[in-house]
C-alpha cells in the first residue's frame, strides 16, 4: 500500500507544480527581452535574436545543429584517449561511436556501451551529459513552434530555433538542473572527477570504488527525458540512485517538464482549459499504465518470479517492487529509457506495459517537447476522425485540419510502427540477428521488439539481454533513430508552418468543442485503437504468448 | 507536397551557427555547470560526494553504497558474515562491470553452458538453506536445486512422453510419473526444443526469502531485506559466540527504514552491519 502513496503523492507535487513552471515556461518563450548573459551568447554565435524563421528555417537550423553534434560527439569518443580525464580509456570502437552519438543527440539515450568501462569522464560531461541538455532543449523547441503554429495566424514564421534552444537550456534546464543535482548529491549520488579507486574489502578482496561527475548528469538524464546511465546498471546503480528518495525525485524529474508543457501550450493558444485537456488526455494514460504495471509486478505472475516468491530479479532492495514499477513506467511513457531496474526480467505482461507505454509514441506524457507535439499531432488526427463521423471540416483550436494537415499528421503517425515492424521482422529473418538474443522462445522476440520500439520511439531502455554492441545492430538502430526522431520533427514543423499562414476560423455552432471531458475519451480511443490495431499481432507472439501460456 | 528540394544547399548556411552554439553551450554546460556543482558537492557533502566511502583502522574498505562479497577465495560464504544477494557485476560486486542477470521469466530450460534463471534460483536456494540450517525447497524447483521443469511430446496433445530436461541422466528426475507417462531424465545429446515446456509447482513453501535468490538489477546492492537478515542472524551469532539478541539488535539498528514511511522499502546494509559485528567481538575481548 506504500506504493500507492508513493504515487499519489507523485500526482499530487505534480498536479502543484506544473502549473507555476508551465506559467514560467510560457513566459520564458513568449519573451521578447534578452538576458545579458543570452545577449553574450548571441553575440557569441553571431544570432540576431529578433529575426524569426520561417518552418523550413527552424527545420534546418534543428537539423544542422543535431548533425554538427553528431559529429562532434563522435569525434570526441574516437579522440577521448588523447584528451583528459579519459582514464586510460582507449578510443570508442566505430559503430559504437557512431551509434551513441546519434543516440544521444535523438534524445534517445539508447546504450550499446557499458559507461564504466567505454566511456572517460570529459566524453560523459563536455559530450553525452551536454546532449542531454540540448535534445532536450531541441525537442521542447519544435513543440513550441508547433503552439505558434496554433496562436499565430497569417504568418509564416515560427520563432528562432537558437533563441528558443538557448532560452529552455539556460533558463528553464540549467537552474532546475543545478539544484536538483546539488539534491542528489545530498542523498549520496558522487560528483568527483577520480578514477576507480582500489580497496581491499573486509573478506580481503579487492574492490574498485569508481568516481565520477554522476550526478551533475543524472538529474538532466532525468530532467530531459534522456535516460542514459553514467554506469552500464543506470539508475539502479547505487551511485546513481542511492535511497527511495533520489528514486522519488528522479521520477519526479522525468515527468516534471512534460506534465507542464501541456499548460504552457494552453497559455499560449490563450485557452488554459485547452492545456487542461491535454493534460488529461495525458494523465488519465500514464495513470492507468502505471497502475497496471505495478499490479503485475507485485502480482508476480511467470514461473521464475512465482519460484522465487517475488518480481525481484533485477530489482534492488532498497527500492523495492512497487517503486521500480512507477520508475518502470514513468520512463517509457517519456522518452526517458533511464531504469532502476532491469525490464527483462519482468514478470511477462509487466514487461509487455512497459513496451505498450512505448508503442502509444511516447505522448503520456512522452519526452521533453517530443510528448506535446506527438500529442497535439494525435488531437488532429482526432478531430479529422471526428470529423468524418458529422460530414464536417475539421478545426482544432480555430485553424482548419485540410487534405494537407491530415497528410502531415497521417505520416508523422506511420514513420514509428513501419521502422519498428520492418526493423523487427529484418532482424528476425536473419539466423545471426537472432543470434544476439540471450533469451529463446516468445522472450527473444520480445528482446529484439523492444529495441525496436525504444529506438525508433527514442525511449532508450531495453530488454538489456539482447547483445546490440554488434556493427549490425548499432547501424540499425541508428537508424531507427534518426529517421525516428528527425522525420517526425521535420513533419510537426512543415504542419506548423500550414497552421500559421491560417487565420482564425470563428467558432461556430459545429464546431467540435475540444477541451470537455468527451474529447479527451476521444483522443484516448483513437490512440488506442490506433495503437492496438497497429502492435497486437506483434505484442501477442511475444509477451502475450509468454504470459498467457 | 513539402518543399524539401533547397533543403541541402540552405543548410549549410545554418552549420557555422550550430558549430558557433555548440561551442558556447558545451563550455556553459560541459564546463561550467559540471565544475559548479563539483565544487559546491564537495564543499557541503564532502563525504557523499566522494563516494561514502568507509574506513576502519585507518584503512578504506568500501562504500557505504556499494555492496561487497563476503565470500573466501574459493568463492565460499565466509560464516561470521552476513551474506550479500546474488550479483550479476562481473565475478559478483564489481563495479567495473555492474549488471543484471537479463534473463526473462520464463527461462527455465537450461542449456549446456548455461543454466536457466530458473535453475540458478533453485540452485541458490538449495545453498541458501544449507547454510543456514533451513529448508532451501522452492515452488518449481527439485530437491537437487535446479529448475523443475518437463518437456511433454508431443507438443500438443495426450501426453505420450515426458522428460526432466534439468536432471540430465543418471539423475532420477524429481516426478517418477506425469499424467500416468513414467517421466524420463535427460540425456546429454537429446534435443528436447520441440517439446511443450511444463513446469511444476509442487507443493512447498519457501523458506528462504526472494532477494536471497534474486539478483539486483545493479549488481552491486549494499542491501539485503530484514527477513534474509534474520534468517542469517543465528548462524552469525553461532560463529562469533554472540548472544542472539545483540545480533538481532545489530540488525535492527543498520536497517534503514522506508523514506518518510511509504517510499521503497526497509532494507539493511551488509557491509555497516559486519562492520558493527567486528566492532562489537572487539569490544567483548
Amino acid at each position: 500500500m506504500s506504493g500507492v502513496v508513493f504515487i499519489a503523492s507523485l500526482v499530487v507535487s505534480l498536479a502543484l507544480v506544473h502549473r507555476p513552471l508551465g506559467d514560467y515556461m510560457y513566459r520564458v518563450y513568449s519573451g521578447t527581452r534578452h538576458s545579458a548573459v543570452e545577449r553574450v551568447v548571441y553575440r557569441l554565435i553571431g544570432v540576431r535574436p529578433d529575426a524569426e524563421q520561417t518552418w523550413g528555417g527552424y527545420a534546418r537550423a534543428v537539423l544542422a545543429f543535431s548533425a554538427v553534434s553528431v559529429l562532434a560527439l563522435y569525434g570526441l569518443q574516437r579522440l577521448q584517449d588523447r584528451l583528459f580525464l579519459s582514464l586510460g580509456m582507449g578510443p570508442v570502437p566505430d559503430h559504437i561511436a557512431w551509434n551513441t552519438a546519434i543516440s544521444f543527440v535523438t534524445n534517445t539515450n539508447w546504450q550499446s556501451y557499458s559507461g564504466e568501462s567505454t566511456m572517460g569522464h570529459l566524453t560523459q560531461m563536455a559530450g553525452l551529459a551536454v546532449q542531454n541538455f540540448v535534445s532536450a532543449a531541441a525537442g521542447m523547441s519544435v513543440a513550441i513552434a508547433l503552439v505558434r503554429g496554433f496562436a499565430r495566424g497569417r504568418t509564416d514564421l515560427l520563432g528562432n530555433f537558437w533563441v528558443d534552444l538557448v532560452r529552455g537550456t539556460i533558463r528553464i534546464l540549467l537552474p532546475i538542473a543545478f539544484v536538483g543535482a546539488l539534491t542528489l548529491v545530498a542523498g549520496g549520488v558522487v560528483q568527483n572527477f577520480a578514477g576507480p579507486q582500489e580497496l581491499t574489502t573486509l573478506t580481503g578482496g579487492a574492490q574498485d570504488v569508481t568516481g565520477g561527475p554522476v550526478a551533475s548528469q543524472e538529474i538532466i538524464k532525468e530532467l530531459g527525458t534522456n535516460g542514459g546511465g553514467f554506469y552500464n546498471a543506470n539508475a539502479a546503480h547505487p551511485f546513481e540512485n542511492p535511497t527511495s528518495w533520489t528514486n522519488w525525485i528522479e521520477i519526479f524529474a522525468i515527468l516534471l517538464i512534460p506534465f507542464s508543457l501541456p499548460r504552457a501550450f494552453g497559455r499560449m493558444v490563450g485557452q488554459v482549459r485547452q492545456g487542461h485537456a491535454i493534460t488529461a488526455i495525458m494523465a488519465v494514460m500514464a495513470l492507468t499504465s502505471v497502475t497496471l504495471t505495478g499490479v503485475f509486478e507485485l502480482s508476480a505472475g511467470g514461473t521464475v518470479p512465482q519460484a522465487i516468491g517475488a518480481a525481484l530479479e533485477g530489482k534492488e532492495v532498497r527500492l523495492g517492487v512497487a517503486d521500480s514499477a512507477a520508475f518502470a513506467a514513468a520512463t517509457t511513457l517519456t522518452s526517458t529509457g533511464a531504469v532502476n531496474s532491469f525490464h527483462d526480467s519482468y514478470t511477462p505482461l509487466g514487461g509487455m506495459m512497459t513496451m505498450v507505454d512505448m508503442m502509444l509514441g511516447e505522448v503520456a506524457p512522452g519526452g521533453a517537447g517530443s510528448g506535446l507535439y506527438g500529442m497535439l499531432v494525435l488531437a488532429v488526427i482526432t478531430v479529422f476522425v471526428a470529423g468524418l463521423m458529422v460530414g464536417r471540416t475539421p478545426e482544432y483550436l480555430g485553424k482548419r485540419i485540410g487534405p494537407r494537415e491530415i497528410k502531415l499528421a497521417g505520416a508523422y503517425f506511420l514513420v514509428m510502427p513501419i521502422l519498428v515492424l520492418v526493423g523487427t521482422a529484418l532482424a528476425m529473418a536473419s539466423p545471426e540477428q537472432r543470434a544476439s538474443m540471450l533469451n529463446s522462445g516468445p522472450h527473444g522476440l520480445s528482446e529484439v521488439l523492444y529495441g525496436f520500439v525504444s529506438t525508433s520511439n527514442n525511449n532508450g531502455s531495453a530488454f538489456a539481454g539482447l547483445t546490440v554492441n554488434t556493427p549490425w545492430y548499432d547501424v540499425v538502430f541508428g537508424l531507427c533513430m534518426v529517421i525516428g526522431r528527425f522525420l517526425p520533427i521535420i513533419l510537426v514543423l512543415g504542419l506548423a508552418g500550414s497552421l500559421a499562414t491560417q487565420s482564425a476560423v470563428p467558432e461556430s455552432a459545429g464546431t467540435l468543442p475540444t477541451h470537455r471531458p468527451q474529447f479527451v475519451g476521444m483522443v484516448i480511443g483513437v490512440t488506442v485503437i490506433l495503437v492496438a490495431l497497429t502492435f497486437l499481432p506483434s505484442l501477442a507472439l511475444g509477451p502475450l504468448a509468454e504470459g498467457l501460456s | 507536397m513539402i518543399r524539401m528540394t533547397r533543403l541541402p544547399g540552405r543548410l549549410t548556411r545554418q552549420v557555422p551557427t550550430a558549430v558557433r552554439t555548440l561551442v558556447v553551450l558545451t563550455l556553459i554546460l560541459g564546463g561550467l555547470y559540471p565544475l559548479a556543482v563539483t565544487g559546491v558537492a564537495q564543499a557541503f557533502f564532502h563525504d557523499r560526494a566522494s563516494g561514502s566511502i568507509v574506513r576502519e583502522n585507518g584503512k578504506n574498505v568500501g562504500s557505504a553504497l556499494i555492496g561487497q562479497l563476503f565470500t573466501d577465495r574459493n568463492g565460499n560464504p565466509v560464516r561470521k558474515y552476513f551474506q550479500s544477494r546474488p550479483s550479476a557485476a562481473g565475478d559478483g560486486y564489481d563495479p567495473l562491470s555492474t549488471s543484471a542477470r537479463n534473463l526473462g521469466p520464463e527461462d527455465v530450460v537450461d542449456s549446456p553452458g548455461r543454466p536457466s534463471l530458473l535453475t540458478q534460483v533453485c540452485a541458490r536456494s538449495k545453498a541458501v538453506g544449507e547454510l543456514e540450517g533451513v529448508s532451501g525447497a522452492r515452488p518449481y524447483c527439485t530437491a537437487d536445486g535446479v529448475g523443475a521443469v518437463l518437456k511433454v511430446f508431443p507438443a500438443v496433445g495426450p501426453v505420450a512422453r515426458a522428460v526432466s530436461v534439468n536432471q540430465p541422466c543418471p539423475v532420477r528426475p524429481f516426478l517418477s510419473t506425469y499424467q500416468g507417462v513414467k517421466v524420463e531424465c535427460a540425456s546429454p545429446d537429446g534435443d528436447y526444443a520441440t517439446g511443450r515446456t511444463v513446469p511444476v509447482r509442487g507443493d512447498v513453501r519457501a523458506v528462504v526469502p526472494p532477494d536471497a535468490v534474486a539478483a539486483s538489477g545493479s549488481g552491486l546492492d549494499p542491501h539485503i531485506s530484514v527477513a534474509y537478515a534474520e534468517l542469517q542472524a543465528p548462524r552469525v551469532a553461532r560463529e562469533r559466540g554472540l548472544a542472539p539478541a545483540v545480533v538481532e539488535a545489530l540488525i535492527r539498528e543498520h536497517t534503514m527504514g522506508r523514506a518518510l514511511g511509504f517510499m521503497g522499502e526497509p532494507a539493511v546494509n551488509v557491509l555497516e552491519l559486519n562492520l558493527a559485528l567486528d566492532r562489537a567481538l572487539g569490544k567483548e575481548r
